[in-house]
């Protein structure tokens, strides 16, 4: 490299300027290149190679034959009521979880903006439940909800709101709610620290004009900071709903996929049809269909709010 | 004139308590579960099964992580080997970042700073791949490891971790880079240094904060990652804290005290270092809102 | 640094070299290296095992035996993924009873018929060589021979006037009723009934108690006729009567095991490892010294044609892996640790495969360990009605649509028949693939 850095000797501005853009071009593929490699390596090749399995009728032992059945384990995906229901319930999760965090962390950085006593100890405390690992998050609240000796129960005994313990997981819908709830814990701080950000960031004279042209503080929210909070508010949404669509750890710790399959999610389905039955090529089938559902909304995310390189 | 200024500033006064009230159930519902988590960690395994719980342990005692720390005979196998496996999540966050942070910013400052064709269609692609779901990879990365004979051991992990660390990082790095003003970089460059000069004399000390507060993020994500590591990882060899959480909850092992002891050992890295750093997260999560 | 050159070396080595095989050839170098994979806590506790491993390091030199313990839930997954690859990462597997039918058609098992020799034939239980055989072929040796039974609370029954624990389901529901009026439990009787194999355990017994099958003569599923459909009413019938504890839906054994040993039931179903933890383990049990072992009874109708109990055979046997470079090794290691003279002497938490134990001065022996005068007695009696579960590669696949089926009875979102004859419609169809 410091030989390259070198070679630029005087000569004619045009000629220097082509030779410093050929020298740009050079020095740029040089520096994505490991980069480049390693994530060829490892994201591109094992996609292609599950899009590939996923056009066959393939087990997950190496000693069984593979026959090519084309597009059959999309169709037969396609058709079976199984997966349109974990989609609905995928769908429902995301849906829920996403809704209630954009809405409770909006709520939450506005509150911290209004800067109440100790609003700096909340926006630290914030920090705490978002750097929990989920799986201790996950572990942590399946102990809350236990039937027999959870916290829940006992609050809510003591409380006088419930007579005797109830077992919180035994019904489906309840617990997929449950599991949401615990997500909600683990996620909102991550909605309410970006849009505390990006408020922080809004320049404080729009606030101070409207609030001399005698605009309420709601609809100074409403009107002035909620369409300025417009990218803030997006970004969230893409980068939560992507992640609330492919969620895994939080349904295995907590629920397994129970009751009655109530908390199967897409990936969970994935992972049980390929590693627990072995349908590795009906498995690559529905990842490659999970796959291009989230790249679906990383499209609307680049087509709408990433702007690389434009301005600073 | 006074009357009004006192009815002001009780209104005032009024609406500010109103606020800090609102705060309260907040933090409730953040510390609540925590403090539950701690208290069943210095609990007995008999006193958890209290009904109503103690919610203040009646004997408190730190013999769970004197367990999982110093593991006796008397210790689950689980928590015998938890200590080894927090060892392991610390090599493989460590080494991916340090990975992700070298190659990232060489990558993001290209990306970022150098025109050259196909930049904006890579730059897309390293975005696209972060939307990737991890199921669709962990076959053919199984198969590959395994020719190679990484199975089990933390290179594999910090291989496959890389997978999303390494398009966070750049993606990351990029919007940092992006906020550097052009004519810094401009005035260095008539001064006759060159790309890579520009890049370490110049733009790497100014970005200093932005390449901690990405350390930080992929710190955690690697620190958090749970389904590879319960895939290719099955021996203390290569094991990482969330797969031995999970596993304190087998068929045959249900291990509550350890399970929540174990839990706040894993748990105190990542929030230390969140605490110590909150700064430089608040400074990633702004970079990321901003440029997206 | 060493790391981070091995990682250069492995990137290269990634994009260069996919498809190539090459590295793995060279891992067979002497001395041997076996990697046993196993379950976590089964029956005998991992540092026995890790014992009985050295003891055999001892004794062959030349073999290096390398443990991995794996939750069970994981251990099924984690083993099908490691068969993607050749050769395998593992010689040795601990394979459960109910996954025997699904190795061997997946060429995953080397068959090992000729290694078995008469002694052995004849002195090992013969329903522990059906569980690793199929097709009269033998793919690995017995290790575990283990089935549910039913335990209760000596205290309880004794306070609510009791005096021998019930022989049918019919005297169970009886005395359970008693107890709750009496208010010594809010709910006497404990399952595993969460969405797992556990909950199938369960109902295989009682399918079983009721005088059922699970599948009928010709393979085709019969745990939706009368007999099946009957059995899963009278679960959700103690549901709703209070009687069956509804975190039961949630629980499995070790949910059950905790339950049970903070003397909040009155009866459980469970496997044999927690008979020592509940009635010996003061740090485990708040129910020491009051721990009653019975065998599962049955329905009246049942009991009056003659048969005692049905319960539920969870066994489970090692074998050597089909690819495995290292199988004469893998063979004498598994050869070792289900000998008799080891199966004897780590006997506290596991009942030999051998019959030849259980007799003469050997019996004595196993009747000294602590529980083992209880234990020992119990087994013999309980073992020969151990119901094994259906036997067939797809078995995964229809135990969790029969595991919904059980779950949507018993969170009554379909009746028991509804849920039962889908579930026999999803078993047809995988056994027609």
């Amino acid at each position: 490299m410091a030989t390259l850095a070198t070679t630029v000797k005087p000569m004619g501005a045009n000629a220097r300027r082509f030779n410093l853009r050929r020298q740009d071009t050079i020095v740029g593929w040089l520096l994505i290149a490991p980069s480049l490699i390693i994530i060829l390596g490892v994201t591109l090749q094992p996609v292609l190679s599950t899009l590939y399995l996923s056009f066959f009728d393939a087990s997950t032992s190496v000693n069984l034959p593979r026959t090519f059945i084309g597009l059959d384990n999309y169709t037969n995906l396609l058709q079976d009521p199984v997966f349109w229901q974990t989609i609905g319930r995928t769908m429902y999760f995301m849906v829920t979880s996403v809704g209630l965090e954009l809405i409770v962390g909006i709520g939450i950085a506005q509150l911290i903006h209004t800067r109440p006593p100790g609003w700096k100890f909340l926006r630290i405390s914030l920090i705490i439940p978002w750097a929990v690992p989920t799986i201790v998050n996950g572990a942590m609240w399946g102990w809350i909800y236990n039937g027999d000796y959870g916290a829940l129960n006992g609050l809510l005994y003591q409380l006088g709101v419930i007579n005797k313990y109830i077992p919180w997981l035994i019904d489906p819908a309840r617990a997929m709610n449950l599991v949401i709830l615990a997500d909600i814990w683990h996620t909102v701080p991550f909605v309410a620290l970006i849009i505390q950000a990006a408020l922080a960031g809004l320049p404080a004279e729009l606030d101070e004009a409207a609030a001399v042209d005698g605009a309420s503080a709601w609809d100074r929210f409403w009107q002035i900071r909620l369409p300025l909070l417009r990218p803030a508010i997006l970004v969230a949404l893409i980068i939560r709903s992507v992640e609330a669509f492919r969620v895994f750890d939080i349904v295995y710790v907590i629920t397994h996929g129970g009751p009655a399959f109530g908390t199967v999610t897409i990936s969970y389905l994935t992972y049980q049809e390929t590693f627990s039955y072995g349908h590795l090529g009906r498995g690559a089938a529905l990842s490659f269909l999970v796959s291009i559902f989230t790249l679906g909304i990383a499209f609307i995310y680049i087509r709408y709010v990433y702007r690389p390189g434009e301005g600073a | 004139m006074c009357n009004l200024r006192s009815a002001n500033w009780r209104k005032h006064f009024m609406g500010r308590l109103v606020l800090f009230a609102a705060t309260l159930p907040i933090l409730a519902f953040i510390y609540l579960p925590i403090a539950w988590l701690v208290a069943s960690s210095t609990s007995s395994r008999v006193e958890l099964s209290a009904v109503p719980p103690h919610w203040i342990p009646q004997n408190p005692s730190l013999q769970n992580y004197v367990d999982i720390l110093f593991p006796g005979d008397q210790a689950s196998s689980t928590a015998k080997t938890y200590k080894v496996t927090l060892q392991n999540s610390l090599i493989v966050a460590t080494s991916v970042t340090a990975i992700s942070l070298v190659a990232g910013s060489l990558a993001a400052y290209a990306l970022a700073r150098i025109q050259f064709r196909f930049r904006r269609t890579i730059l897309i692609g390293i975005l696209a791949t972060r939307m990737i779901p991890e199921v669709s990879l962990v076959i053919p990365l199984y198969v590959l490891a395994s020719q190679i004979g990484i199975l089990n051991t933390p290179t594999v992990l910090i291989f496959t971790y890389l997978s999303f660390a390494l398009p966070f990082a750049i993606w990351l790095m990029a919007a940092f880079f992006e906020t550097i003003p052009a004519e810094l970089e401009d005035a260095a460059r008539i001064d006759g240094c060159s790309r890579i000069g520009t890049l370490f004399k110049i733009i790497m000390p100014i970005s200093a904060p932005g390449l901690v507060s990405t350390g930080l993020f992929v710190f955690l994500t690697a620190w958090d990652e749970f389904f590879f590591a319960l895939i290719f990882t099955s021996t203390i060899a290569a094991k990482t804290v969330p797969v031995a959480i999970a596993e304190f909850t087998g068929r045959y092992v249900v291990d509550i005290t350890g399970m929540m002891t174990g839990g706040v050992l894993a748990a105190l890295p990542p929030v230390i270092m969140a605490l110590a750093f909150q700064r430089y997260i608040v400074r990633g999560l702004t970079a990321g809102a901003v440029k997206g | 640094m060493r790391t981070l050159s091995r990682f250069v070396l492995a990137v290269l080595v990634f994009t260069l070299s996919f498809g190539s095989a090459a590295y793995a050839a060279n891992r067979a170098a002497a001395p041997v290296t076996i990697h046993v994979l196993t379950m976590d806590q089964a029956a005998m506790p991992n540092d026995e095992m890790d014992k009985v491993a050295k003891e055999f390091m001892a004794a062959n030199p030349n073999v290096q035996v390398e443990m991995e313990y794996v939750s069970y839930d994981a251990l099924h997954d984690k083993f099908v993924t490691a068969m993607a690859t050749n050769p395998p990462p593992y010689d040795v597997i601990m394979v459960d009873v109910i996954w025997y039918e699904e190795f061997v058609k997946s060429g995953y098992l080397a068959d090992v018929t000729d290694k078995i020799t008469p002694d052995m034939r004849n002195n090992v239980f013969k329903t522990a060589w059906n569980v690793v055989t199929v097709k009269d072929k033998v793919y690995g040796m017995p290790w575990l021979v283990d089935t549910k039974y039913l335990y209760y609370n000596q205290t309880m029954l004794k306070a609510a006037g009791f005096d021998n624990p019930p022989k049918t389901w019919e005297e169970l529901i009886t005395q359970a009723k008693a107890i709750k009026a009496k208010g010594l439990a809010d709910y006497p009787i404990d399952w595993s009934w969460s969405q797992a194999e556990a909950a199938i355990c369960d109902f295989t017994a009682l399918v079983a108690g009721n005088g059922g099958q699970f599948l009928d003569a010709s393979g085709k599923p019969a745990f939706n006729d009368a007999k099946g459909v009957g059995a899963l009413q009278w679960m959700v019938q103690s549901l709703n009567d209070g009687l069956t504890n509804p975190s039961s839906i949630t629980s499995v054994e070790e949910d059950v095991r905790g339950v049970f040993s903070s003397g909040k039931a009155a009866f459980a179903l469970n496997w044999l490892y927690m008979y020592q933890k509940a009635q010996f383990d003061t740090k485990e049990s708040q129910i020491t010294g009051q721990v009653g072992i019975t065998t599962v009874p049955v329905f009246d109708a049942v009991a009056k044609s003659g048969v005692k109990s049905a319960s539920v055979d969870g066994s489970s046997g090692f074998s050597v892996v089909a690819n495995s470079p290292n199988k004469d090794a893998a063979w004498s290691f598994i050869q070792y640790l289900t000998s008799e003279p080891t199966q004897i002497k780590y006997s506290d938490s596991q009942t030999p495969i051998w019959t030849t134990s259980y007799t003469g001065d050997k019996l004595k022996q196993l009747e000294g360990v602590q529980g083992g005068s209880v234990i020992i007695p119990i087994f013999n009696e309980q073992f020969q009605y151990a119901t094994v579960r259906p036997r067939v590669p797809y078995y995964l696949e229809g135990s969790k649509a029969l595991q919904l089926a059980l779950q949507q009875a018993l969170t009554k979102q379909k009746t028991p028949q509804q849920a039962l004859d889908d579930a026999a419609a999803t078993w047809t169809k995988l056994g027609s693939q």
